[in-house]
């Protein structure tokens, strides 16, 4: 029960997108498509996974005043470990996230979860933060990529709903961006009373 | 378990201690990655070297690098099928654009890819089918050699991809210089100066 609270915790309380408002920078300059949306979701989950679960179990060997250098270095790490992964075996996605993946090292969502939880936590409960937290921020990036794909080019997951033609541009482009997520915000705000 | 004290020793050791680790996992991961990220590269150079000689299997017999009267590289793939060139324009309406295009043996463009772009989605973006044979903007078959390829706002006969001019205009420009790397690399290979490079339009 502990632990599914705090999935859902990530989830919708502290959604990192709607909510926290962190990693503002990934969310709106990958969102353009709901799969890239999901794509960087999902590869900043596998980095907030397991730094949390890294940084979780050797929290008490680090010595307080160097514990965010040692932080950064992994994070990086796991960072670049996953940047190669994925430029081996999912070359594609690559190709469109390209520059974003390697920021995901200075996202302040990873950083701020192993500090804000890791960091006080056990491996189990950091572990479900990892989780709940990277699916909060993938479904968020779904979300918003899933709006500024069907207002902007008419499509859903590349699947078309109507004709391209009837698309507002705006939407794909930067200021759309802005745009949705501040709708979206507001949305979840009133919806969901937080 | 206590918390190690702030002492030099001790951030000395674990922050050490964290790096080789991190350093030695990296290693590793890296070890694992390099053939699959090696193979995709070969494979998609292949597959856009067969898609812009309309053939399913060129074989790549020498590949040459260059660089254009300003300074970006041009790579030149001569294949069984025909010749290849992979060249720049830096100045796209969002950046670099990198394009590869095959030619005949007169120098027709025979097809093209555009490998990298930064341009706008919904506009500039549309250069990657625009140019394509039967669409709006069709180059295919036509021979920079003859006349130099400019959309036809600057006088040229090349439709540019509608409120992008400036992506269309880079985009030809790449092709050209891919065009003059094309002739010098003939013109070096059998001693002919019938198709010597020209003079790079000025932008």
């Amino acid at each position: 029960m502990k632990y599914f609270s705090i999935l859902w915790n990530g989830i919708l309380k502290e959604n990192p997108t709607f909510v926290l408002l962190l990693g503002m920078c990934p969310t709106l300059g990958t969102t353009s498509s709901a799969i890239n949306g999901m794509s960087m979701g999902l590869a900043t989950m596998a980095v907030l996974i397991f730094s949390n679960l890294i940084i979780s179990c050797i929290k008490s060997l680090i010595p307080d005043m160097v514990r965010i250098p040692s932080y950064i270095v992994v994070i990086a790490s796991l960072v670049t470990a996953l940047q190669m992964i994925m430029q081996a075996f999912t070359p594609e996605v690559y190709k469109t996230l390209g520059l974003f993946i390697p920021l995901i090292v200075v996202n302040c969502i990873i950083l701020g979860r192993a500090e804000a939880f890791a960091a006080k936590h056990g491996p189990i409960e950091s572990l479900c933060d990892g989780i709940g937290i990277g699916l909060g921020f993938t479904i968020a990036l779904t979300l918003l990529g899933g709006i500024r794909e069907l207002l902007g080019t008419g499509k859903l997951f590349d699947t078309v709903i109507y004709s391209e033609n009837y698309g507002m541009l705006l939407f794909v482009l930067a200021p759309g961006a802005f745009i949705a997520l501040g709708y979206l915000i507001a949305i979840v705000k009133k919806t969901a009373k937080i | 378990m206590k918390k190690l004290p702030s002492t030099l020793p001790n951030m000395l050791c674990v922050l050490t201690l964290i790096s080789v680790i991190a350093a030695g996992a990296l290693a590793y991961v890296n070890e694992v990655t390099a053939g699959p990220i090696e193979e995709n590269k070969a494979r998609v150079l292949a597959e856009g070297i067969n898609s812009v000689l309309g053939v399913s299997d060129a074989k790549v017999e020498s590949t040459t690098e260059a660089e254009d009267a300003n300074g970006n590289p041009v790579i030149l793939y001569a294949t069984d099928k025909g010749v290849a060139v992979q060249a720049i324009d830096p100045n796209g309406f969002g950046g670099k654009l990198k394009v590869l295009v095959g030619f005949d043996e007169v120098g027709a463009i025979k097809g093209y890819t555009v490998l990298e772009h930064a341009e706008t989605p919904g506009l500039g973006a549309k250069a990657g089918f625009w140019f394509q044979k039967g669409e709006k903007g069709d180059i295919i078959g036509k021979n920079p050699g003859e006349k130099e390829l400019t959309v036809s706002k600057d006088g040229g006969d090349v439709d540019a991809i509608t409120a992008s001019t400036i992506t269309s205009r880079a985009f030809l420009r790449a092709v050209n210089v891919a065009f003059h790397a094309y002739a010098a690399g003939a013109a070096n290979a059998d001693g002919q100066t019938g198709a010597s490079p020209q003079q790079q339009p000025k932008n």
